[in-house]
């Protein structure tokens, strides 16, 4: 048994300490926004945040993560009521067959955590890691700064 | 009386000594030229000039990230403080457009600008002073041709009292032996194309040569291996620690390619090295290669040699140290190979050869080096795609591994799969790298 945190709730999963965390996130605890795309760690298609850092799933076996906050897309918003990030792709159009998106909104989530003001080659940069086959490039950059300013402006209502 | 003049007397010499050094420190400026028409050079003479400038690796440090080539800026850390690397394009003001041959020349072989200022050994004059008039007048050719660009490198950043450009030329007395190349009749002429490259325009000897502590490099111990940038520059030849002994096809493959299946792949500051060599004359590098083999190598293999031509396609050579490493209780305990089988794997024991699968880690230098150093830059940080270039890729695991786990899957690497004893102080430098490569992170509340 492994004890985690994922979306802030503590669940224990039986899966094998090796199985990767995508699908102990899919299969066991039926959280699919993260997708598989390579498994290898070369497309990001299964990005989720392991402490609020960027991580790729497939590559990550549980056995790393015994106690550990798992994020993923789910815990940033939900159909009905979607966080910011999320707000702002759906705004932007950002996708267009929509598999890299989920794992764009996590590192997308990451760096404004780090960085809430990005310039467009801290976001390139930053994103470097995922791919996107549709070619929606631009319009992705321009769902994190959309982001970014949502972010700045609730940050600015609550202070 | 007698004490005013014991104060006099030393006062006068300390005078005298004070103007002699500054005599002896004291460099002329070169009279300014207007800056020379690109149509002036002969093409033949600039394109030679631009393959010795791949070779000396002159836009990897004369350029800024996301800058333009030539036009310098890039921070160069050093133990010291952060020196800038200047603009060399041929702008009249803030680059070289106003320097004449004869200034470009002293620059390269004196280390003195055309104003008549030290500059700092950051830049490799105590090899750049081998190269040949011919040499010299192409590369100054290939230069002023470039587009002249705008820009002042920033300020260096460094203390006193190395922030004054005199106590260069103290530097310079005790560690700068300037010479030409002489050609040495005991080899042929391949082999002499090579040394003159390798010891001079590459400087390979500026990062595998240990320095000293005022960053001189020590002569007694050329290629044992130096550090830089965080990054161990391996040592050469003789002293390599390659579990299997480099070869010149080898080496050849390894400058031109970037990596080699019984090696590794180069990274950090070497790799846009081989990314300039990649460019260059095939028979230049084919020549550096001829040189550096005669640098001599390890007696022998320390591993089975994998039978499967390294560059085949198919099946991957395969070593005796994994059936070991993945049959026997493990060093590290058992989570070091459990992640190794479960994160590393998929690429490293992939079946598919260099570049499309991983590298065989029984033959990885990283792992048989004698500091971690490496390892932990790639498996914490990955091999990032390079901008416009083919070259392999690894994702990096500073986010899914803590420092105890890291060292776990080290440990398991360095002893089970290198065969080698662990290496001392394994936690320390985990949590050094650990230091360099996190970003910083401003967690705030977002929802």
């Amino acid at each position: 048994m492994t004890h985690l945190i994922v979306n802030g709730e503590l669940r224990t999963v039986s899966s094998d300490p090796d199985t990767p965390l995508l699908y102990v996130l899919r299969d066991e605890l039926e959280l699919n926004g993260a997708k598989f795309g390579c498994g290898l760690g070369q497309c990001g298609a299964c990005t989720v945040l392991i402490d609020g850092q960027p991580v790729f799933s497939c590559l990550t076996p549980l056995l790393l993560l015994e106690g550990r906050e798992v994020r993923t897309l789910e815990g940033l918003g939900t159909l009905e009521n979607p966080g910011p990030v999320q707000a702002a792709f759906i705004a932007e159009q950002a996708a267009q067959c929509g598999y890299c998106i989920a794992g764009m909104i996590m590192r997308t989530q990451a760096l404004l955590e780090r960085s809430p003001n990005p310039d467009d080659d801290e976001i390139r940069g930053a994103l470097e890691p995922q791919l996107c086959r549709c070619g929606t490039h631009m319009r992705i950059i321009r769902a994190v700064k959309h982001a970014a300013r949502s972010l700045s402006a609730a940050a600015e209502a609550t202070k | 009386m007698t004490i005013k003049r014991i104060v006099t007397t030393a006062f006068i010499l300390a005078c005298g000594a004070g103007s002699a050094a500054l005599i002896y420190a004291w460099q002329p400026a070169l009279p300014p030229i207007a800056p020379p028409s690109p149509t002036g050079f002969d093409a033949s003479e600039v394109r030679y000039g631009a393959d010795l400038a791949l070779i000396g690796d002159c836009r990897t440090c004369h350029t800024a990230p996301g800058g333009r080539t030539f036009a310098g800026g890039l921070a160069m850390p050093t133990p010291f403080g952060t020196i800038y690397s200047t603009n060399i394009t041929p702008d009249a003001r803030t680059g070289i457009g106003q320097w004449s041959l004869e200034a470009f020349t002293r620059a390269m072989r004196e280390g003195v600008d055309r104003e008549g200022r030290h500059l700092y050994p950051a830049f490799p004059y105590d090899h750049f002073s081998l190269t040949t008039d011919v040499d010299m007048k192409a590369l100054y050719a290939f230069l002023m041709t470039r587009d002249p660009i705008v820009a002042e490198a920033p300020a260096n950043d460094l203390p006193f009292p190395i922030n004054v450009r005199l106590v260069l030329a103290g530097w310079k007395l005790l560690f700068f032996h300037p010479a030409r190349y002489t050609t040495d009749p005991t080899h042929d002429d391949i082999w002499n194309r090579g040394r003159y490259l390798v010891e001079g325009l590459a400087h390979c000897g500026a990062c595998h040569t240990p320095r000293n502590f005022m960053g001189a490099e020590t002569r007694s111990e050329d290629y044992a291996g130096g550090e830089v940038e965080g990054w161990s520059a391996f040592p050469l030849g003789r002293l390599s620690p390659a579990p299997i002994p480099w070869t010149e096809d080898a080496l050849n493959h390894y400058l031109r390619e970037g990596w080699q299946a019984h090696h590794g792949v180069a990274l950090g500051p070497m790799r846009p090295v081989v990314e300039n060599l990649a460019e260059a004359p095939a028979q230049d590098v084919a020549a550096m290669a001829h040189y550096l083999a005669s640098l001599g190598a390890t007696a022998g293999p320390s591993v089975q040699i994998p039978t499967v031509s390294p560059d085949a396609s198919g099946q991957r050579p395969q070593s005796a140290g994994w059936q070991a490493a993945i049959s026997t209780p493990a060093a590290g305990g058992p989570i070091g190979r459990a992640i190794f089988s479960a994160a590393c794997a998929s690429c490293h024991l992939s079946e598919r050869p260099l570049p499309l699968g991983g590298v065989d880690l029984a033959l990885s230098t990283s792992l048989s080096a004698s500091t971690p150093q490496n390892l932990l830059d790639i498996v914490l940080n990955g091999v990032p795609a390079s901008d416009g270039n083919p070259a392999l890729i690894m994702p990096g695991f500073a986010g899914s591994m803590t420092n105890a786990t890291l060292a776990s899957l080290l440990t398991f690497l360095r002893v089970e799969v290198a065969g080698k004893s662990a290496w001392p102080d394994l936690p320390a430098a985990v949590a050094a790298a650990r230091k360099a490569a996190s970003p910083p992170i401003h967690v705030r509340a977002t929802r």
